[in-house]
């Protein structure tokens, strides 16, 4: 259960940062991303998958607890 | 020498791990690797972060030299207690060069050497009475301290002191911040994880003392320059661009920087971030708590200050943005002049590098635009983010080494043959005798300021005044010159 650091870059896409990693991806797809609802499944851009609680959309920047989601490796 | 092939550096990676056991081989090849620009990734090719194998002789250095040295000791108005014995605060001391403006000694405690100087008796019975008893001397030999921070030494942690508890108690009777840091040296894997406690200890004791007091006047132009530890005069050298172009300075983290002025960051509108690697922790959290956007930019050369002066630029209004245009133009003559000297005695040079945790990337531009060329580059501290950063700036094929070890260092340069190495203290005179040209790019050689436009002339005069020195050519002895030259000898006898 890493604390992931969110945010929006420039282009409005979503960077997720782990700090104890030094994992710094842009999330590719989120499950949900609507005005009411924001979380689920994130995948990033070096193909690993996390899991966010649905929760109202968040204020970025902030900082989540997820959950990893094994890619069956 | 001609520059070496993707296979030629892979061979030689191989050949230079030969000589370890099986072990220490399969864990040094992680840390080596062949630059492939088309990776995004550095994870793929590169391990960095990692403890140092046991035997090698490493060039790291420890939790406390990360905060101590780093981040906490160029705050020139706080006194520094290096708390455990005498050796670390007293072998550390004023060799950072981190220069500031005041009286040493009265306002000003940058170069001054405090500590607890633990004895056996403070080991078996604990130093927390002795801390409480020097923060009170403190307090009446240097009445006009700004504050107190603990800097931990390994003992610390290893007896279990209650610094906070004396802390939060000092800072009651004395009424001035009192910032306990658990830096223990043992902590992590080098001085990279002391930057990182450093930066936890100055969100949690010290970012928050001014919330919700609005008495400081602040303008839409404000910043903080954080991570530019003013090295021989780099943080002024760039504090003068960024004021040229219209901005206001308000804090600079933390060469000649003032615990008032870390106190007032959060109403800045920007961040800019120079090391990025020592203070990124506390920009992304002041980004989160007070939505300060912070970003990395690199005042080594012109082309880069020039990228990076933009960018800064595009966080404001067109009158920012023209500033910064104008700031530009105004010194173009002035570093078209430097190029015009130097680079034709530069150019086609190659350097190697091996700096700490900012430096083995930021440094590339200034070289480039000198002609030169950077052939191999490592981190001692590096994380996985730092080599991400890497990979794009230097060429492919080129060598990179992370945490490298005496030995490989070495032998890298024997085969390499640059031009230039660029390395610490520890490695200066290995090299030199090796008949190298060799410059400090930790404390610049004892020269600087090297950042901003004023510093590009001088790193520019100080490559040329060391690669160019005629001392070179009389390394090599006589007896051992070319044989074209004994036979003359031969002839004459």
């Amino acid at each position: 259960m890493p604390s992931v650091m969110l945010k929006k870059n420039s282009e409005g896409k979503l960077v997720f940062y782990v700090p104890k990693k030094d994992l710094e991806e842009v999330a590719e797809s989120i499950e949900f991303d609507s005005p009411e609802r924001w979380g689920g499944e994130v995948l990033l851009s070096d193909g690993s998958k996390y899991y966010f609680e649905p929760i109202a959309p968040p204020d970025f920047p902030i900082t989540l607890r997820a959950k990893r989601v094994d890619s069956g490796e | 020498m001609a520059a070496l092939t993707r296979e030629e550096t892979e061979a030689l990676i191989q050949e230079v791990l030969e000589i370890y056991p099986e072990q220490a081989k399969k864990d040094r090849a992680k840390h080596l690797a062949v630059n492939d620009q088309s990776l995004e990734k550095s994870n793929k090719c590169i391990t960095s972060n990692r403890k140092s194998q046991p035997g090698v002789m490493t060039i790291r250095g420890c939790a406390y030299a990360g905060s101590k040295g780093v981040v906490w000791g160029p705050i020139k108005d706080m006194i520094h207690i290096s708390h455990g014995p005498v050796g670390c605060g007293q072998y550390s001391r004023a060799g950072r060069r981190n220069y500031y403006v005041g009286t040493t000694g009265v306002n000003t405690f940058g170069t001054m050497n405090f500590t607890s100087d633990f004895t056996e008796k403070d080991i078996v019975f604990g130093g927390d009475k002795k801390l409480a008893k020097i923060m009170n001397e403190i307090e009446e030999l240097f009445p006009l301290n700004k504050g107190i921070s603990i800097q931990s030494e390994c003992p610390i942690g290893l007896i279990g002191d209650d610094i906070e508890a004396v802390a939060k108690k000092a800072n009651k009777e004395i009424g001035k911040p009192v910032v306990p840091v658990r830096c223990e040296g043992f902590r992590g894997v080098s001085q990279s994880l002391g930057h990182h406690i450093a930066n936890d200890a100055i969100r949690d004791w010290v970012l928050e003392n001014r919330d919700g007091d609005d008495s400081f006047p602040t303008t839409p132009y404000d910043v903080a320059v954080i991570g530019d530890y003013n090295i021989g005069g780099d943080a002024w050298a760039s504090r003068t661009l960024l004021e040229e172009m219209g901005l206001r300075v308000v804090a600079q983290w933390s060469g000649d920087g003032t615990i008032a002025e870390i106190e007032k960051t959060p109403k800045v509108k920007l961040n800019l971030i120079h090391c990025y690697r020592s203070m990124n922790y506390i920009a992304r959290h002041m980004e989160e708590k007070y939505k300060i956007p912070w970003i990395e930019y690199n005042f080594f050369g012109p082309t880069k200050i020039a990228e990076s002066l933009r960018r800064i630029a595009s966080h404001f209004d067109e009158t920012i943005q023209a500033g910064a245009e104008r700031v530009i133009a105004k010194y173009q003559a002035e570093y078209d002049a430097v190029i015009a000297k130097y680079k034709p005695r530069l150019q086609g040079k190659r350097v190697m590098l091996y700096i700490g945790g900012l430096r083995p990337r930021h440094v590339i531009g200034a070289y480039e635009d000198l002609g030169m060329e950077v052939v191999g580059t490592g981190y001692e501290f590096g994380h996985n983010d730092d080599y991400d950063r890497t990979i794009k700036e230097i060429g492919n094929a080129t060598l990179i080494y992370d945490d490298v070890t005496g030995y490989e260092f070495e032998e890298f340069v024997k085969r390499v043959q640059p031009d230039l190495i660029g390395s610490g203290i520890k490695e200066k005179y290995i090299f030199q005798k090796m008949g190298i040209p060799f410059r400090q790019m930790h404390s610049w050689d004892y020269s600087g300021p090297y950042h901003g436009y004023d510093g590009f002339a001088i790193f520019a005069r100080d490559m040329d005044m060391t690669l160019n020195n005629p001392c070179w050519k009389q390394v090599k002895a006589p007896w051992k010159t070319e044989p074209a030259n004994s036979e003359a000898v031969k002839a004459v006898a």
